[in-house]
C-alpha cells in the first residue's frame, strides 16, 4: 500500500522521505519569500516598536518622560484605529504564500466585501483583528526568529565554502598565509579547511529541517489567524456524517437478513405446500382451481418480496462486488443499459464505498426511467488514481434540475458524505450525464 | 424412472428444507440426509454417498457462498455426481463455475424460487440424474439480454431454440416445446452454432458447455 502523500508542510516533516522530497525546496521558498514581507511589516511598525521600547526603558530607570508617553499612546492608538486596515493587504498576500508551505485552501476568516461595508468589517469582525493580531507578529517576533535561522544557515554555507576562502586568501604572491577564523579556531590552509567542508555538508539536513520547522510553524499560525479557523468543526461533522451512513448501512443489513431468515423463508416453504396440495387434488375441481390461484398469488408474492428485499440491500452487492451488482442493476432495469467497467476496476471496496456508488447509479437510472423519456442509458465505472468514478448516461430530453425534485439532492447528499462530489451536466433537449466521483484510497 | 434415487439435501432453513425432504420422497427419492450448512454436507456427502446432491447456496456461517464452495469440492472429490445448486439470485458467473467443475454433465443451476413449481424442479432433478445439465432459464434470459455480438444475429427462433439448448433439451424435446420437426430443430441448431463459430457436435451436453463458455466470455 503505498503511503499517502502529505498534504501540507507539517505533515511532510514527519516524514521519512522528508529530504528526498520537494518540501524542503517549498519550505525554503516559503522562508525565503517571507523576509521582504516580514522586513516591510518590521519597518511599518518600527516607530511604535521604538516608542515602546524607549517607554519602556524609561519605566525601567524609574523615570516618566511626557512626551515619549503621548507618542507611545498616540501610535498604539493609531495602530488600534487603522491597524486592522493596514493588515488586509498584507493577510491577502500572505494567504497566497501560504499556498508554498501549505496547499490546502485557506478561507478569509471575514466576509468579502467592497468600499464602506468593507470598511465596517474591518473593525467589527475578529478575523479582522485576527490579521492585525498576525501582522504584529510579523512586524516583532518573526523578525528575530528569521534572523536565527539566517544566522545558522550563514554559518552552514561559511563550514562549506571554507576551502575556498583560505585558497583564495591564502596563497597570495607574497606566500603569506592568510587567516579565516572559525569560532575559536583558525584555519590557514585548504586541507585543514576540509573537516569544516565536511562539517558543513553534514548540518545541511539539519539546516533543511530547521528551515522546515520554521516554515510549518509560521504556516501554522498564518492558517490559524488568517483563516476561519473551523477546518477541526468541518472534519467533525464529516466524520459524523460517515458514521450515520455506516449505521443507516448496517440497517439496511440486518433489515435485509431478517427479511430473508424470516418472511422470505416462510412464504417459500408455504407457496411449497401449496404445490403439493395441489398435487393431490383432481384436474378441474373447484378446489383446484383455487389452489392453483393461491399458489400462483403465493408466487407472486415471492417475487414481490424478493425485489423488495433486493431493493432494501441488495445481496449481488455484498455478495460479489459492484461490478456484478452494477450488472445485475442493468439487467433488472426496464431500460437497455449498457455496462462499461474500465481496466484498473477492483472487484471489491469498502463496502460504504460500494453501497454509495451502487446507490448512485441506481438512483441515476430510476431517474432516466422517470424523467428523460430515453430507452436506453450507459453506466461506466472507473478507477482513476484515488478516485472511484460512477458514470450515467442518456440520451434523453435533459433538464435535469436539482432544485426541482429531492432525487438528485438526497443523492448528492449521500455522496458528499463519503467525502465525494456529484457533477450534472444535463442542457435542456439533452443528453444527461451524471458523474459521482468518490475519494479512496486503496 | 429414477425410483430411490438417493439423495443429500443441505438448506440452512428448516421449513423449507422438511418441504423438501417431503417433496423428495413423493417423488421416489430417497433423502439419505438432510442438513443446514456446507462442512455437514460434505460430511453427509462422505458418509452416505448419494446419488443426488441439493444444496443451497446461502447458508451459515457466512451467508454468502458455502453451498456453492461446498458444491465445487464435492465435484472435484466426485467429478460426475450430480450436483443441483439453488440460488437465491441469478448470477451467471456461478453456473459458469458450476460447470467447469468436474465433467461439466450432471450438473444443475436453479434459482431457489423454482421449486415452488414442483412438477418442473423434480423434471429438471431428473435430468441431472440422467446425465444431463440444467441452467435457469432466467440465467439464459440475462446472458441474451442487451448483447451487441453474434447472439444478436440470431433470429428469434434460434434464440428460442438456443435457451431451450442451454437448458439442457435434446433436439426432440426442443421439437415438442414448439410444435416444429426434428429435422427443423436440427437445422436452427446448426445455424446457431455456424453463427456462433462453433463446431457441431451430437451431444447435447456438449452443446450446452459451448454455448455457455461462448456467453461466459464475450459477457
Amino acid at each position: 500500500m503505498p503511503a499517502e502523500q502529505p498534504s501540507h508542510l507539517l505533515a511532510a516533516l514527519t516524514s521519512r522521505r522528508f529530504l528526498i522530497s520537494a518540501w524542503p525546496w517549498r519550505a525554503a521558498a516559503y522562508a525565503l519569500t517571507a523576509l521582504p514581507v516580514l522586513g516591510v511589516a518590521a519597518l511599518l511598525l518600527s516607530p511604535l516598536i521604538l516608542a515602546w521600547a524607549a517607554t519602556v526603558s524609561f519605566a525601567a530607570d524609574g523615570r516618566f518622560h511626557l512626551p515619549v508617553l503621548v507618542i507611545t499612546a498616540f501610535l498604539t492608538l493609531a495602530l488600534g484605529g487603522v491597524g486592522t486596515v493596514l493588515a488586509a493587504p498584507f493577510a491577502a498576500l500572505e494567504r497566497r504564500r501560504l499556498r508554498l508551505a501549505d496547499p490546502r485552501p485557506v478561507e478569509p476568516g471575514h466576509r468579502a466585501a467592497a468600499g464602506l461595508p468593507w470598511l465596517a468589517a474591518r473593525y467589527g469582525e475578529p478575523g479582522a483583528w485576527r490579521e492585525l493580531l498576525y501582522l504584529l507578529l510579523l512586524g516583532t517576533v518573526a523578525p528575530i526568529v528569521y534572523s536565527l535561522l539566517a544566522f545558522a544557515a550563514f554559518v552552514v554555507a561559511v563550514f562549506i565554502v571554507s576551502p575556498l576562502l583560505v585558497f583564495k586568501d591564502g596563497t597570495d604572491l607574497d606566500g603569506v598565509a592568510d587567516t579565516i577564523v572559525l569560532g575559536p579556531w583558525q584555519v590557514t590552509t585548504p586541507t585543514q579547511a576540509i573537516p569544516y567542508l565536511l562539517l558543513g555538508l553534514a548540518l545541511l539536513p539539519v539546516l533543511a529541517y530547521l528551515t522546515g520547522l520554521l516554515a510549518a510553524g509560521h504556516a501554522a499560525i498564518a492558517r490559524r489567524l488568517l483563516g476561519r479557523g473551523d477546518d477541526a468543526a468541518l472534519r467533525e461533522v464529516a466524520r459524523s456524517r460517515t458514521r450515520l451512513v455506516d449505521a443507516f448501512d448496517a440497517e439496511r443489513r440486518r433489515i435485509e437478513r431478517d427479511l430473508h431468515d424470516g418472511a422470505q423463508h416462510r412464504l417459500t416453504s408455504l407457496t411449497l405446500q401449496l404445490g403439493v396440495a395441489r398435487l393431490d387434488l383432481p384436474e378441474d375441481t373447484p378446489a383446484a382451481q383455487a389452489l392453483d390461484r393461491a399458489h400462483t398469488e403465493a408466487k407472486d408474492l415471492m417475487v414481490l418480496l424478493r425485489d423488495l428485499v433486493h431493493g432494501i440491500s441488495p445481496q449481488t452487492l455484498a455478495d460479489l462486488g459492484l461490478p456484478a451488482a452494477l450488472h445485475d442493476l442493468a439487467d433488472r432495469s426496464p431500460l437497455d443499459i449498457t455496462v462499461t467497467v474500465d481496466p484498473g476496476v477492483a472487484d471489491r471496496y469498502p463496502a460504504r464505498l460500494e453501497n454509495t456508488a451502487y446507490f448512485a447509479a441506481s438512483e441515476a437510472l430510476a431517474n432516466v426511467a422517470k424523467h428523460s423519456g430515453a430507452t436506453a442509458a450507459s453506466v461506466r465505472l472507473a478507477h482513476q488514481r484515488d478516485t472511484l468514478i460512477v458514470e450515467v448516461h442518456d440520451a434523453g430530453r435533459g433538464g435535469a434540475d436539482p432544485a426541482r425534485g429531492t432525487g438528485l439532492t438526497g443523492l448528492a447528499d449521500r455522496v458528499a458524505a463519503v467525502g465525494g462530489r456529484l457533477l450534472l451536466s444535463s442542457p435542456a433537449g439533452g443528453p444527461t450525464l451524471v458523474r459521482v466521483e468518490l475519494p479512496c484510497l486503496t | 424412472m429414477s425410483d430411490l434415487t438417493r439423495v443429500v439435501l443441505a438448506e440452512d432453513g428448516v421449513l423449507l428444507r422438511e418441504g423438501l425432504s417431503g417433496v423428495l420422497a413423493r417423488f421416489g427419492f430417497t433423502v439419505a440426509a438432510a442438513v443446514g450448512d456446507g462442512d455437514e454436507l460434505l460430511a453427509a456427502v462422505a458418509a452416505e454417498d448419494p446419488e443426488l446432491v441439493i444444496t443451497d447456496i446461502r447458508m451459515p456461517p457466512s451467508f454468502t457462498d458455502e453451498g456453492l464452495r461446498a458444491a465445487l469440492a464435492l465435484r472435484a472429490a466426485a467429478p460426475s455426481r450430480a450436483v443441483v445448486v439453488l440460488s437465491q439470485y441469478v448470477q451467471p458467473e456461478y453456473a459458469a463455475r458450476l460447470l467447469d467443475s468436474g465433467d461439466g454433465r450432471r450438473i444443475g443451476y436453479l434459482l431457489k424460487d423454482r421449486v415452488v413449481d414442483i412438477a418442473e424442479f423434480v423434471a429438471a432433478l431428473r435430468t441431472v440424474v440422467g446425465g444431463g445439465t440444467v441452467v435457469d432459464p432466467d440465467v439464459v434470459r440475462r446472458l441474451l439480454q442487451h448483447r451487441r455480438d453474434p447472439v444478436s444475429e440470431l433470429s428469434p427462433r434460434e434464440r428460442e431454440v438456443l435457451a431451450l439448448l442451454a437448458e439442457g433439451h435434446s433436439n426432440a424435446a426442443i421439437a415438442r416445446r414448439l410444435t416444429v420437426t426434428e429435422a427443423a430443430v436440427g437445422k436452427h441448431v446448426g445455424n446457431i452454432l455456424a453463427k456462433l463459430g462453433l463446431p457441431q457436435t451430437d451431444d447435447t451436453n456438449r452443446r450446452v458447455l459451448a454455448v455457455l463458455a461462448y456467453l461466459r466470455t464475450t459477457r
